[in-house]
């Protein structure tokens, strides 16, 4: 394996007893790259996230970290990761000092937890049982526990699910510096704006196999169109009539309104204003925006990311 | 303001402390429970000067000097009640004996199948006769025996500090593991380097703290209030309570090694619990379980902690003559602490 690579997994396979959670997965994530791994609820994402932590066997497939396997180095693979698990709760009835000093304990080297303090903002929460703490602070003390041994790789797994905006960019700018100062990291997400905005490269997972890989642009760029056109009319048009909209590149017809793929936004709106016009239809809504990842799921497998 | 990071096994041990002492609840069950139930327990049984037996005089002539008579005995009561009342009485066991006066002779009335009534007629008789001007030939001198270690609150108070070793050691366990394991602090944990022996270990030494202010309390409480003195040495008693502390550490372990949830290692906890609290001894001796069960009930932990703590505090027992029940505890200690390492979940 090139010395290149911080995470490389092929055909990786679990399967429960009542689901086949990972169905052949490749992945490859360079060192100092932010990936994301992107999917519905029930993709995979966490059974896979969980196999490269080493906290989970796989049934088949190979799992190399960091140059070396789970099997082979467990224990100094340990020392060179940080994570944090979907929804990890610490103790309630021990401070926030007290959590950092512990998980800095069992690290060879680490960041002393005052410092830690001060890097995910928690200092005036110090002394504070972590019981007390809100949902946003939780979650970072969760990142500094995560950050406490200085790892060169560090796995995030939906770190910003059920945050206020505003915790969120702190989040995002804390995984932006760990970048910078020329850590990895492999995260999973189901929100796009979090994937495009951190992620160099993203893989999109579904039933437990990738389905698309590439940088955020590129994957967009696979769309027919790089402009998404929703409208609602009463009386609808038919498919067939919007098909025939100048411009449009995709259609695909929700219950409450229809989607449209578009090249230029100049070019499909007026005509498609036109059309419903001619049609003797009623304009009822209409909203467009640049072409997303979540727009690239849509096209991918039909259904939505947040109610797949 | 950079401090040097302290030793996991330290950090983990100084955690699980806190996070007790931090728990109200917990605190109260380990040290003031034990406390307030032996104080009931004491007072209920506290040590009385014997009880006079009550005797009933049929109203009528004589009756009251009867009853006066009767009176002057240090070990008799007695009051005068019309016929129907006195024989009411009686059967109520409100009173012992009924005595009615006959033409100046005085009429026993009792049941000689009750051991009170026995001696209540005895009593009377004498009491009577020596009213009627009756000399006795000898004069017996009363030495009045208290043996201290013989009382009911000398036999509770080891039991009640059995039960506690076995409560706290399986709860305090038990509990702090299963609340880690049911919120994912168990995995969180085993994701870093910790070593997962360094975890069990700070749950075994955390609770060694407590094990001493818990000895110490309840020990000390016993002896000042009622005077349940540790005839035995205390370094002896201090091998037991830890030996004792260590078996019950190891079957919480064993307890919680797979639960998943509060409500299923409290299950469990109780099912193993139970039958100790019943037949090992703790309130009333365990031999008075049939002969066949003794085997069987003798090699329970709980029944082994209880006999080797009486012996020592009460009989001043040493360290050889319990090491038949310490050995017991070691191996149910040993034993469980190898099965729950070997069966652990640690997700």
């Amino acid at each position: 394996m090139p010395e290149s690579l911080a995470i490389d997994c092929q055909d990786l396979v679990k399967k429960f007893t009542d689901v086949v959670a990972v169905n052949g997965l490749d992945l490859s994530v360079k060192t100092g790259e932010c990936f994301g791994l992107l999917g519905p609820n029930g993709a995979g994402k966490t059974t896979t996230i969980e196999i490269l932590e080493g906290l989970q066997e796989p049934d088949s497939g190979t799992v190399r970290v960091l140059g070396s396997t789970w099997r082979d180095h467990p224990h100094r693979l340990r020392q060179r990761i940080g994570l944090s698990l979907q929804e990890t709760q610490f103790h309630e009835k021990w401070t926030v000092i007290e959590t950092l000093r512990l998980f800095r304990s069992v690290f060879g080297d680490g960041i002393d937890p005052e410092e830690l303090l001060l890097e995910v903002e928690l200092v005036e929460k110090r002394d504070s049982r972590v019981g007390k703490l809100s949902g946003g602070q939780k979650q970072r003390l969760a990142v500094a526990c995560a950050l406490a041994g200085k790892p060169e790789l560090l796995f995030l797994d939906e770190p910003t699910t059920g945050l206020d905006p505003q915790s969120r960019l702190r989040l995002w700018d804390q995984i932006t510096r760990f970048q910078k100062n020329g850590g990895t990291i492999l995260l999973t997400t189901h929100y796009m704006d979090e994937a495009e905005r951190l992620c160099d490269r993203v893989a999109v997972v579904d039933h437990g196999k990738v389905i698309a890989l590439g940088t955020p642009a590129e994957l967009i760029s696979t769309l027919p169109g790089a402009n998404v056109i929703e409208v609602a009319s009463d009386p609808r048009l038919s498919e067939e009539t919007l098909r025939k909209v100048p411009g449009v590149r995709e259609v695909q017809v929700r219950e409450d309104a229809a989607v449209l793929v578009v090249g230029s936004l100049v070019e499909s709106v007026p005509a498609l204003l036109s059309a419903i016009e001619s049609a003797g239809s009623r304009l009822v809504n209409l909203r467009t925006h640049r072409a997303t990842l979540e727009d690239v799921f849509v096209h991918l497998t039909g259904r939505h990311l947040r109610d797949a | 303001m950079r401090e040097s990071p302290r030793s996991p096994l330290l950090e983990l041990t100084l955690l699980r402390a806190k996070e007790f002492l931090r728990e109200p609840e917990a605190v109260f069950w380990t040290f003031a429970f034990p406390v307030l139930l032996a104080l009931a327990l004491g007072f209920a049984f506290r040590e009385k000067p014997p009880d006079k037996l009550p005797i009933a005089v049929e109203a009528g002539s004589g009756a009251a000097e009867t009853a006066a008579s009767l009176a002057r005995s240090e070990f008799l009561s007695s009051v005068v009640l019309e016929r129907e009342e006195a024989l009411a009485a009686l059967r109520r066991g409100k009173v012992a004996m009924i005595v009615r006066v006959e033409s100046s002779q005085p009429v026993f009335i009792f049941d000689p199948t009750r051991p009170d009534a026995r001696a209540a007629r005895l009593e009377a008789g004498d009491a009577l006769e020596r009213a009627a001007g009756r000399e006795d030939r000898l004069k017996p001198s009363i030495e009045t025996v208290r043996e201290p270690g013989a009382r009911y609150i000398d036999f509770l108070m080891p039991g009640l500090l059995g039960l506690n070793l076995m409560g706290t050691g399986m709860w305090g366990i038990g509990f702090s593991i299963v609340t880690a394991r049911s919120k994912k602090l168990l995995k969180r944990l085993v994701a870093t380097p910790m070593r997962k022996s360094h975890y069990l270990f700070a749950q075994i030494l955390a609770r060694l703290l407590f094990l001493t202010g818990e000895v110490v309390v309840l020990v000390g409480f016993g002896w000042l209030v009622f005077g349940v003195a540790v005839r035995g040495s205390l370094l002896v008693l201090a091998v037991t309570c830890l030996m004792g502390a260590m078996s019950f550490a190891g079957i919480g372990l064993l307890v919680a090694s797979r639960a998943n949830t509060i409500e299923a290692v409290s299950g469990w906890m109780n099912l193993v619990m139970l039958p100790m609290w019943v037949f090992s001894g703790v309130f009333f001796s365990s031999e008075r379980f049939p002969e066949a069960l003794q085997p069987a009930i003798g090699a329970l932990p709980l029944t082994a902690v209880n006999q080797a703590l009486r012996a020592v505090i009460n009989e001043g027992a040493s360290l050889g003559a319990v090491s038949g029940q310490l050995a017991i505890l070691a191996v149910w200690g040993a034993v469980s602490f190898a099965i729950a390492l070997w069966i652990f979940r640690w997700k």
